[in-house]
């Protein structure tokens, strides 16, 4: 595989987050363990102003997850095109493959970035999820504020061990979803959400 | 015989009809005249179809004759009106302590359950011929009511009593008090002359746009095609678009009174059609001053506001017209401790070199905070300035883009329960975050102030 040199730099992470959730399971409070995981620049700066070592990372199936589903796409996509262009219009044309083998390369890279951009922190009266990088958003929801909290787990996310978290406000436009938890973390987060949003609970 | 047990079943207390008519919902009915807007669905059905394949329709009218046209009447008349029988009979409402009950529907039945501590405003409007018939229609803005959760119709003292009733209700007052509340009294706190709101009309571009798009589109396209159907169909829509922006919006806002009362703020209109909304205090999401250019050396501004639950995008008119200082003082009582001024004046504009993201309407965006509200500007030619309680705040949000974080900067967007949100565009990044810790941290404290749902405990 050509991507597995990039691979390697992101095992390290991968071990700490993985950390973070086993220490975070103990103590509900989750403050313990978890720091900035990305010590590469930009995604960092975000953090800026609001807090600094409570962030925590999503789990690293995610990014296993999603690189798996970029290579069964554009894997036989490059072959399909390779063939088709190669049998039909002479073996020149047949490098029209490597673009999606290049947007392959530039996904499994891009992945990871994007996958170091997702971070949430749980803080004394809001949740804080952050993401993206090219496009930052950082959304803050106050726990009082939460109508709907909501867990979900498709069968690829299932196999390898992970849950979505999507919290609903009264405002559509809230926007705020956290993938790539493991189901006991989501299901502690769920919890957390819950009781934090009754004690606090407000009107409209 | 098969009968006997469903009679003895429904005499037990409810008061059924007759056995060939479905069961009756329990709770109270609407007026009789109901039915009868049911009358005109085949009349518009026939319409539509004529105006649709005028051709065919031409042609078969040539073969009418007056028995034809009889006999289609003696078939449609009866079924409209038994159509709109039935679901008149099927439809009912029911006052609980904590609830209206909404029963709809003759073969799909349908129970509303609406609850009032968590109602958002009441409407009660009477469209023309309805106040012809002495009647009203009675909505509920609640979050997740759909056109379905309408009372149409009440007859007018009714709707009015069924109001009263609903609103002490809602505020909290003893049940056993409720029925017999009556009306809160209502002083009168603003009151828009005709001859102001044509005047403001008349200064507005979006009329004169519209009216200058429906001229001029059908004849060029008659130039072009030469035949006058095009011209007509595009003529049509366009007519109704300036209709909506000019003439509509007179017909509409005519005759507008703010006025307060315990049971909250009530807004009169209409010049054909009368609308009569009430907001209970404290339900007011977001409030949007409008500042058109031709109206900013008259001081005038139109004031909009959003209300959870209300018509989907749409958003409701608080003041058509008014000068800044009674725009001001009604303000002051939607919001309160809440100062247009005050408010107005804190809005910084975004730094200059927002002009390499933006480079004209640079100019147009502005944000700031106040004690109580969150204030964020937009618009050139039309400056609208948006203000959103702290209470009200949903949840934050930063963004930015490559580009804005090339030059240092971010948006800052504010989600309010209107399923609204109002965005303080391209600030410098670091106020960016410096405002979205701020704002989680005063909707927190403004929260707590906020006054109870029920607002008279």
């Amino acid at each position: 595989m050509t991507g597995t040199p990039a691979a390697a730099p992101d095992s390290g992470p991968n071990d700490e987050a993985a950390d973070h959730d086993e220490a975070g399971h103990d103590e509900a409070a989750g403050h313990t363990a978890a720091t900035e995981t990305d010590g590469t620049g930009g995604a960092g700066t975000e953090a800026e102003g609001i807090t600094a070592g409570e962030w925590r990372a999503v789990e690293h199936g995610l990014l296993l997850l999603r690189r798996l589903v970029l290579l069964c796409t554009l894997l036989p996509l490059t072959v399909a095109v390779a063939l088709a262009l190669g049998l039909t219009a002479g073996p020149a044309w047949a490098l029209f493959a490597l673009i999606p083998l290049a947007s392959a390369l530039w996904g499994w890279g891009a992945l990871a970035r994007n996958w170091r951009s997702w971070r949430y922190a749980e803080r004394a009266d809001d949740l804080l999820v952050a993401r993206g990088v090219l496009w930052r958003e950082m959304t803050v929801v106050p726990y009082g504020r939460m109508q709907l909290v909501e867990v979900t787990s498709g069968p690829l996310e299932r196999k390898y061990g992970l849950a979505r978290l999507q919290l609903h406000t009264a405002a559509a436009t809230t926007d705020a979803t956290i993938p790539g938890l493991t189901p006991g973390e989501a299901e502690r987060l769920r919890d957390r959400l819950t009781e934090l949003g009754e004690a606090r609970s407000a009107g409209l | 015989m098969a009968d006997r047990p469903a009679t003895a079943d429904t005499a037990g207390g409810r008061k059924a009809g007759p056995r060939y008519l479905p069961r009756r919902p329990e709770g109270r009915r609407l007026h009789p005249v109901t039915p009868w807007r049911r009358a005109w669905a085949p009349l518009a059905g026939l319409l539509a179809f004529t105006a649709h394949d005028f051709e065919r329709a031409r042609d078969w009218s040539s073969h009418l004759t007056a028995g034809w046209v009889l006999l289609g009447l003696a078939v449609l008349l009866p079924l409209a009106a038994g159509y709109g029988f039935l679901t008149w009979w099927c439809t009912s409402y029911l006052v609980t302590d904590t609830e209206l009950r909404i029963h709809t529907g003759l073969l799909f039945h349908r129970a509303a359950h609406i609850r009032l501590d968590r109602i958002q405003a009441v409407d009660v409007s009477r469209p023309l011929l309805a106040r012809v018939a002495g009647v009203a229609k009675l909505k509920l803005d609640v979050v997740g009511t759909d056109s379905k959760d309408e009372l149409a119709f009440l007859s007018e003292k009714e709707a009015v009593a069924l109001r009263a009733e609903l609103l002490a209700r809602a505020a909290g007052m003893a049940p056993e008090a409720a029925p017999e509340a009556g009306e809160a009294p209502s002083r009168a706190l603003l009151r828009v002359q005709p001859r102001t709101l044509v005047l403001s009309i008349l200064l507005r571009g979006g009329a004169w746009t519209m009216l200058a798009v429906a001229v001029v589109v059908p004849v060029f396209i008659y130039l072009a095609t030469d035949s006058l159907w095009p011209a007509l169909a595009t003529a049509i829509p366009l007519a109704g678009g300036f209709w909506a922006s000019g003439a509509g919006r007179f017909v509409r806002e005519y005759d507008w009174t703010v006025a307060e009362s315990p049971d909250g703020l009530r807004l009169d209109s209409g010049l054909l059609d009368r609308a009569h909304a009430t907001v209970p205090p404290g339900r007011v999401q977001a409030v949007r001053i409008v500042e058109p250019l031709l109206w900013r050396r008259r001081g005038w501004v139109r004031v909009e506001l959003e209300v959870a639950g209300g018509k989907g995008d749409e958003t409701s008119v608080l003041i058509p017209v008014a000068a800044w200082d009674a725009a001001a003082d009604v303000l002051a009582r939607v919001l309160p401790g809440v100062g247009l001024d005050a408010a107005v004046a804190s809005a910084a504009p975004a730094p200059v070199r927002a002009r390499w993201c933006a480079p004209v309407f640079r100019r147009g965006f502005g944000h700031g905070t106040t004690p109580t509200v969150f204030v964020t500007r937009k618009g050139l030619l039309s400056r609208r300035t948006t203000l959103v309680p702290h209470a009200k705040v949903q949840s934050v949000r930063l963004s930015q883009g490559p580009w804005a974080r090339r030059q240092g900067l971010a948006d800052v967007w504010v989600d309010h329960g209107a399923n609204g949100a109002a965005v303080a565009r391209l600030r410098d990044a670091g106020e960016a975050h410096a405002v979205v810790s701020a704002q989680a941290e005063r909707s927190r404290t403004g929260r707590r102030s906020a006054g109870p749902e029920r607002w008279l405990t």
